[in-house]
C-alpha cells in the first residue's frame, strides 16, 4: 500500500546516509506519509496507547529489575526495599503493576475493536494471528511477572498453573518437575520466572514489529470496513492527522494511568500478595489477577483436568482462527445487525465470565460458567460460520469517502 | 437462534439470582467492617502527625509485645509521617537492644543499642515466629506492611464505585484494623470477634478502655486506640503516600491542561481534512 519511498533528504548529509541505509525513508513511509483512512474513530488509537504502554512496562521494568533479588528468601523483602528505600521506587513499582492492568485493559479494547469491525479478515489474518501471538506472549508475561514478588497469591497462582501441566497424560509430572526445577515450586521456580519474564518483552517488542510491518502493508481496516479505493479521496496522511490523534488519546490514557497509580494504587493489588510466600499456608481463595479472569472461570467450569486446560488454552488460541470462522464478506458489525447483537452478548459472556472467575465456586456458579463457556466458544464455532452465509447484512458505501460524506450531509463535496 | 436467546436471558437471570443470593449470604454470617474516615483517604487526604504519634505509642506499649514490626528506626523521623525528630529517633533506637548482623572480632554475636538505621527488633519473648506460634497457635503477622495485606470483599457493584474519582476506596486494610480491634463482642470469649472470618481469631482481645495513657488529652478509650493504631499502621505499610498524592496532583493537572490543547490542536488539524 506504501509502495517504495519518495522520500529525498533535504540536506547532504541526509541524502548521503539515505543512499546506504534507508532508514529516515523507512520513518517517513511508515509515520509521515503512510496513508490513514479518513473515516477513522477513536477506537484506531489504541495502537499507539499499546506501543506506549509496552514501551513504559519495558522502562519501569528494567529499574525495577536494578533493585529486585529474585531469590525465594529475597524476593518479598527486595520488594518492600524498593517501596521504601529505593528514591521513588515506590513509583516505578507502582507504574509497573498498574501498568499491566492498563496494558490489558487497552488489548482487550483493541481485540474487541478488531472484532466488532472485522478487521481480521482478508487481507488482514497474518497481522491479527501476530496479534494473537503477542497476547498470548502477553498473558505469559504477566502471569511470569505476579510471581516475582513472592507473595502468598504469587505462590498460589504459580502453583495453580504449573500444575496445569501434571494434568498432560504420561510425562505431566515430569514436565511440572522440569517447570518446577525440583519437586514444587520454590526458589529454582522463581529464578527462572524472572529470567522468562525479563526475556519475553523483548519478543513482544519483536513481534510488535512484525504486526506494525505488516499493517502498513495491508493498511488499516476502518469502521465501515471498506478498502481504500482512492487514496486522494479516502485518506490522509499519518502526520499531522492520526499522530495528532493519537497523542491526545494517549494523554487522555495517561490520566486513567495517573490516577490508578498515584491515587488507587492498590485498588487492582490482591491484598494476600503483601503476605510473603509460604507454602504451608494457601490464600484461602485463590484467584488471578482481572485480565485472566475469564480463563480462570472456563478452567473451572470444566469438571476434567485434562480437559479444562484444552478448553483454557482453546480459549485463546480459537481466536487465532477466525479469519476463518467468520467468512461474511461484510467487514463492519456497523451493516451487520445479528453480528453485532451476538457481539455485545460475546462481550457479556466474558464479563460474566470474569465475574464468576472472581467467585467462590458454588455450584449454581458452576453450572453458570458452563453456560457462558459453551457461549464463549459458541460465539466463535457457531454463530460466526452460520452468520457467514444466513445474515442479511445493510447495504455498505460505495467508498470511505462516500462513508465519511454521508454522514455531513451538510458539506458540499469539493 | 430464539430458543439460544431465551437460554441466554434465562442465564443471565440466574446468574444475577445466584449472585444475589451470594452478596446476601455474606452478609447475615459475617457483617462487613464498618467504613470509617481517615485524614489519609480521599484524593487530597493526608496522614494526621498527631494521630500516628498516638498509634506509635499504642504500637510501643502493646502490639510489640507480640507484634514484630520490620521497618527502621529512620523512619519514624521521615517527613509525612509520625515526624519525630532525629535526636527523638536516635534516643528511642538506643533504647532497644539490637542483634549485631556480623559477629565481633572474636566470633561472637553480640547485642548493642539500636541506631536509627535498625530495624525495631522482634518482641523479646518471641524470638521467631515458630516460638509465637508455640503459644499462640499461629504466629502474629509482622505489622509492617499489615494494612495493606488486610482486605475484605466488596461486592458488586460497590468494587465499581470503589475507583472511582471522589468515591475511591483505598483504606480498606485501616478499617479491617479498626474492627478487628472493636470486635470482641462476646466478654466470656476473648477469641471470638465479631469480624474475624469465622470468628474465632487466634489473637484474644489486645486492648480495651484506659490500656493507654495519651498525652495530648485525647480520651483513652478502644475507639481512639484503634483508630490511631490503624491509621499509625497504614502509614507503616505506606509511609509514602502524602508524596504520591501531591505528586500525583500536579501531574494530573499538567495532564488535564496538556490534553485539553492537544484536543484543540487536533480538532484544528483535522478542520482541513472535512
Amino acid at each position: 500500500m506504501s509502495g517504495p519511498s519518495t522520500y529525498v533528504p533535504k540536506s547532504a548529509i541526509g541524502r548521503w546516509f539515505e543512499s546506504r541505509l534507508p532508514v529516515m525513508g523507512l520513518v517517513h513511509s511508515s509515520f509521515i506519509a503512510y496513508p490513514v483512512p479518513r473515516n477513522l474513530n477513536y477506537m484506531w488509537t489504541f495502537g499507539a496507547i499499546l506501543s506506549f504502554m509496552l514501551i513504559a512496562q519495558i522502562l519501569t521494568g528494567i529499574v525495577l529489575a536494578m533493585h529486585y533479588v529474585p531469590s525465594a528468601t529475597e524476593a518479598f523483602q527486595s520488594i518492600n526495599h524498593i517501596m521504601r528505600d529505593v528514591n521513588y521506587g515506590w513509583l516505578v513499582r507502582y507504574m509497573h503493576t498498574n501498568g499491566a492492568t492498563l496494558f490489558f485493559l487497552a488489548v482487550y479494547i483493541h481485540m474487541l475493536r478488531g472484532i466488532y469491525y472485522g478487521s481480521f479478515k482478508p487481507p488482514r489474518e497474518l497481522l491479527w494471528i501476530i496479534g494473537v501471538v503477542i497476547y498470548f506472549l502477553m498473558t505469559a508475561t504477566a502471569f511470569l511477572g505476579y510471581v516475582l514478588p513472592w507473595g502468598s497469591m504469587s505462590f498460589a497462582g504459580a502453583t495453580v498453573i504449573t500444575n496445569l501441566t501434571s494434568a498432560i497424560p504420561i510425562v505431566g509430572t515430569s514436565v511440572a518437575h522440569w517447570l518446577w526445577g525440583g519437586y514444587a515450586v520454590g526458589g529454582p521456580t522463581l529464578n527462572r520466572f524472572f529470567s522468562l519474564h525479563y526475556l519475553l518483552p523483548f519478543v513482544i517488542a519483536a513481534f510488535v514489529g512484525l504486526h506494525v510491518w505488516a499493517l502498513h502493508v495491508v493498511g488499516q481496516n476502518n469502521p465501515d470496513g471498506v478498502e481504500v479505493k482512492n487514496v486522494e479521496r479516502d485518506t490522509v496522511a499519518f502526520t499531522p492527522y492520526a499522530t495528532i490523534k493519537d497523542v491526545f488519546a494517549v494523554s487522555i490514557w495517561f490520566i486513567i494511568y495517573v490516577w490508578l497509580i498515584f491515587f488507587i494504587p492498590n485498588y487492582l493489588l490482591d491484598a494476600d500478595n503483601y503476605n510473603i510466600a509460604n507454602p504451608l499456608v494457601t490464600p484461602s481463595h485463590v484467584v488471578p489477577e482481572w485480565y485472566l479472569l475469564p480463563f480462570y472461570a472456563i478452567l473451572r467450569a470444566i469438571p476434567n483436568k485434562l480437559v479444562g486446560v484444552i478448553a483454557l488454552f482453546s480459549a485463546i488460541a480459537v481466536l487465532a482462527f477466525i479469519p476463518w470462522l467468520d467468512r461474511n464478506p461484510v467487514k463492519s458489525a456497523k451493516y451487520r445487525p445479528a453480528f453485532r447483537f451476538f457481539f455485545w452478548v460475546f462481550v457479556v459472556i466474558c464479563v460474566g465470565l470474569g465475574w464468576i472467575g472472581s467467585q467462590e465456586p458454588t455450584d449454581a456458579l458452576t453450572l453458570i460458567a458452563r453456560f457462558l463457556t459453551a457461549g464463549y466458544f459458541g460465539f466463535f464455532l457457531v454463530i460466526m460460520p452460520v452468520l457467514s452465509f444466513t445474515e442479511r447484512t445493510k447495504p455498505i458505501p460505495a467508498s470511505i469517502a462516500d462513508a465519511v460524506l454521508a454522514k455531513k450531509p451538510a458539506a458540499a463535496e469539493a | 437462534m430464539i430458543r439460544f436467546k431465551t437460554a441466554l436471558t434465562s442465564a443471565a437471570v440466574a446468574f444475577a439470582l445466584a449472585g444475589g443470593f451470594a452478596l446476601a449470604q455474606e452478609t447475615e454470617e459475617q457483617p462487613k467492617p464498618p467504613r470509617e474516615t481517615w485524614s489519609f483517604g480521599g484524593m487530597f487526604g493526608t496522614y494526621d502527625k498527631a494521630q500516628l504519634q498516638r498509634g506509635f505509642q499504642v504500637y510501643k506499649e502493646v502490639c510489640s509485645n507480640c507484634h514484630p514490626l520490620t521497618i527502621p528506626f529512620r523512619t519514624l523521623s521521615q517527613p509525612g509521617g509520625t515526624d519525630f525528630s532525629e535526636d527523638q529517633v536516635k534516643t528511642l533506637a538506643a533504647t532497644y537492644q539490637v542483634t549485631n548482623p556480623e559477629p565481633n572480632d572474636k566470633g561472637e554475636i553480640f547485642k548493642r543499642p539500636g541506631t536509627p538505621a535498625d530495624n525495631f527488633p522482634r518482641p523479646e519473648a518471641y524470638p521467631n515466629d515458630q516460638a509465637a506460634a508455640a503459644t499462640f497457635g499461629k504466629a502474629p503477622p509482622d505489622m509492617n506492611l499489615l494494612a495493606k495485606a488486610r482486605k475484605y470483599e466488596r461486592g458488586f457493584p460497590w468494587f465499581v464505585f470503589d475507583a472511582l474519582p471522589g468515591l475511591q476506596y483505598q483504606e480498606m486494610g485501616a478499617d479491617y484494623i479498626h474492627a478487628i480491634l472493636t470486635g470482641y463482642t462476646k466478654p466470656d470469649d476473648p477469641q471470638w470477634n465479631l469480624y474475624y472470618p469465622g470468628h474465632k481469631i487466634a489473637m484474644p482481645q489486645p486492648i480495651s478502655d484506659g490500656s493507654v495513657a495519651y498525652k495530648d488529652g485525647t480520651p483513652p478509650t478502644l475507639q481512639n486506640y484503634s483508630k490511631d493504631i490503624a491509621a499509625f499502621l497504614s502509614w507503616a505499610a505506606e509511609p509514602n503516600l502524602n508524596e504520591r498524592k501531591r505528586i500525583g496532583l500536579g501531574a494530573m493537572i499538567f495532564l488535564f491542561v496538556l490534553a485539553g490543547l492537544l484536543y484543540f490542536t487536533k480538532k484544528r488539524v483535522w478542520e482541513s481534512a472535512h
